[in-house]
């Protein structure tokens, strides 16, 4: 370990660092005649960046030379930029020593493509075969599968590696076209069938025979970059929702695009990265994966776009105002999970809790249900409170206003420009007493 | 209806509790020894803790608990919050008399805050998971400090000596002054009498750091400083998943 090594460290993390998939989860491979490492089934983020994204793997590229020249990427072969490659034992003896001063969870190994896909996958594989044969290493491995390499090469690193990925990064073949002209679609959906197919053949074989040599146990995830290309939020979503279904997949990641190429004409010219609309996306994604949305749930066709001012179950509620309220006593599970402001955990216990009495508002609120959001759409064994006839545009304006004032200053006064106005309040009921 | 007073420990208070049956007492309050203040006018009982009545009391408990709560009394215990003795008591006491499962009863207090505390112990047992930065000495020795919260670092042996099965390891509690040591073969507690390491930080001192350990401090530091993104600058994110307490035993956090 010397200077050189530091240095290529250096130019090879910052060039990784695109990639957002860092999950360790998904399979528990144990640690075997006294080798080193194991995989938890939870995933274990080991640290924080300052950007607030976890660490748990080594995520690092082998090389950030390419021969392609694909628009919205940092490593095209057009920028100007430090170029380094790491030799397959430097990238062991690295992962091997923070392994073992628990640093890391796992290796995360990409690459620029060098020579054709091929030359690029193999020495991928021969990192991962090092690891686990040599070093009897049997912690996390993520591997990228290059798109347009041989199926034997993809099949060999399956067998050592816990998850395999190939990034779509733009989500319509047209718009692939155009921003990376020497990629093809089909380079990129072929292997990540395969993978598909081959863990589906595993899991019949396993059944069979014990011995079957395991494939991805971890499954496959994609990566998809937003804001470079005009696709709308439906389209993205209604494509994640195949993946999930047709090729399996475990994670479909989302980039917000960065303007790291702005002199390329063909990208927008952005100031900042669209966080917002990001995180609207994995808020949709969660809602697909453990709430049991489908996608033309989430979005239908009148609305292609996800409303940045709410959150997406929020959304959803407010359009489907036919749907509420929801007795929170009686109502199945599905119905309870439906409900904005109650979570996955607050709707089990829920449901575990009303079986030993009734529950009301203060029971939830105990539980962690959100009730600031939760109480326009929920009766709970009580005169409800905040229910009432609402014009879904209304209440929409209404829990927006309700969750500005959170955050306002006793001084904050000043009108901008654009400001909201407050929705019309109804006047209070009036009430006379005798004297 | 008296005070009952026990020495600190899981056993004690599992003792106490089987004094109360035994003796048809109903207890005003369950004080550790340690965080008992004199009253002048109420009755008090000092329990010595016995094993077999512990162990008794243990057994049924774990009998009539359903296997995912198994560990729910002795974790929620480990908080060493204020009360969380009564909250017990009244738990233990509901699941012995009950003839139906009641640990799902969520709108009951002591059951709701029960499984709440426990959820924060687990946590931070995953955190010691997370935060361990082992330093390896000249001997080969893997050494880490921690200062978990709570005294949960018996629930992280089996996963480090799974993993790291082929390094001897000492994760040390400096707070609570003891440490698990793994040599190649079992594990074991231990106490240093002559600590080679900073008492603030748990920084080895230079003289027995193996050579390699500072270069790969260093990589590290430099990996976690690379693989930041700038623009996407988020500070509290950060510290809400990584509290500050863990930080000056992070290589990559610490100053230099």
């Amino acid at each position: 370990m010397n200077e050189k090594v530091q240095e290529k460290l250096k130019i090879l993390a910052d060039a990784a660092k695109y990639d957002v998939s860092c999950a360790s989860s998904g399979n528990n491979r144990s640690n075997v005649n006294g080798g080193i490492g194991n995989a938890v089934a939870c995933g274990i983020c080991h640290s924080f960046t300052d950007d607030g994204r976890c660490i748990s793997l080594l995520k690092i590229l082998m090389t950030n030379h390419c021969i392609y020249d694909c628009a919205y990427c940092i490593n095209r072969k057009s920028n100007d930029r430090p170029r380094a490659t790491f030799t397959v034992q430097e990238i062991v003896d690295l992962t091997i020593g923070f392994y073992r001063r628990n640093y890391i969870e796992g290796l995360f190994l990409s690459s620029g493509v060098i020579k054709n896909p091929d030359y690029t996958m193999e020495r991928l594989m021969l990192v991962t075969k090092k690891l686990r044969k040599e070093k009897r290493y049997n912690g996390y491995i993520h591997l990228k599968a290059i798109p347009g390499a041989s199926p034997e090469l993809i099949r060999a690193a399956g067998l050592y590696a816990d998850r395999l990925s190939v990034n779509i990064e733009i989500p319509t073949e047209q718009q692939l076209k155009h921003l990376a002209p020497e990629k093809d679609y089909k380079g990129v959906i072929q292997p990540m069938n395969q993978i598909a197919e081959g863990i589906q053949v595993y899991k019949e074989e396993r059944k069979k025979f014990r011995r079957t040599p395991v494939f991805t146990p971890a499954g496959q995830s994609t990566q998809l970059i937003v804001g470079a290309s005009p696709e709308s939020d439906r389209q993205i979503l209604l494509l994640s929702s195949n993946f999930y279904h047709e090729q399996q997949l475990k994670r479909v990641y989302f980039s917000g695009y960065l303007p790291v190429n702005d002199y390329d004409k063909r990208l927008p010219a952005l100031k900042a990265p669209p966080l917002v609309r990001e995180n609207r996306l994995y808020q949709s994604d969660w809602l697909m994966r453990f709430y049991h949305y489908r996608a033309d749930e989430i979005l239908t066709p009148e609305q292609p776009f996800l409303d940045l001012d709410i959150d997406p179950k929020l959304a959803y509620a407010i359009r489907n105002l036919h749907l509420f309220p929801v007795d929170i006593n009686k109502a199945d599970y599905e119905m309870i999970l439906r409900v904005p402001g109650i979570g996955v955990q607050s709707a089990k216990m829920i449901v575990d809790a009303r079986r030993f009495r009734k529950l009301n508002t203060y029971h939830l609120k105990k539980i962690g249900v959100v009730l600031k959001r939760a109480q326009y759409f929920i009766t709970a064994n009580e005169l409800p409170s905040a229910l009432r006839h609402w014009e879904p545009e209304r209440l929409r304006s209404h829990i927006i206003y309700e969750s500005h004032t959170k955050n306002r200053k006793p001084g904050d006064t000043q009108l901008s420009l654009f400001a909201f106005t407050p929705p019309h309040q109804t006047p209070a009921l009036q009430v006379h007493y005798k004297n | 209806m008296p005070y009952m007073i026990y020495d600190n420990s899981f056993e004690g208070f599992l003792t106490t509790v089987f004094e109360c049956y035994a003796q048809k007492i109903v207890p005003i309050d369950i004080c550790r020894e340690r965080d008992f203040q004199e009253v002048l006018f109420a009755e008090k009982m000092n329990i010595p803790s016995d094993e077999q009545k512990a162990d008794r009391v243990w057994k049924a408990l774990r009998m009539k608990l359903h296997t995912r709560n198994n560990e729910l009394p002795f974790l929620a215990f480990l908080s060493e919050e204020d009360g969380i003795e009564m909250k017990l008591y009244r738990f233990m006491k509901r699941v012995f008399e009950s003839s139906y499962s009641i640990e799902t009863d969520f709108g009951d207090r002591d059951v709701l805050d029960l499984k709440k505390i426990e959820r924060q112990v687990m946590r931070e047992t995953m955190r010691i998971l997370q935060f361990v930065r082992f330093q390896k000495t000249k001997d080969g020795l893997f050494f880490s400090p921690i200062e978990p919260r709570y005294n949960v670092l018996p629930f992280t042996i089996k996963h480090f000596k799974n993993r790291f099965a082929d390094q001897p390891w000492l994760i040390y509690d400096i707070k609570r002054d003891y440490g698990i040591y793994y040599n190649l073969k079992k594990t074991e507690e231990v106490v240093l009498t002559e600590k080679g390491f900073d008492g603030r930080n748990g920084k080895i001192k230079s003289e027995i750091l193996e050579e390699s350990e500072t270069t790969y401090q260093v990589l590290w530091k430099n990996y976690f400083d690379n693989i930041n993104i700038k623009e996407r600058k988020n500070l509290k994110l950060q510290r809400q998943h990584m509290p500050q307490r863990f930080w000056k035993f992070l290589p990559e956090k610490a100053p230099v």
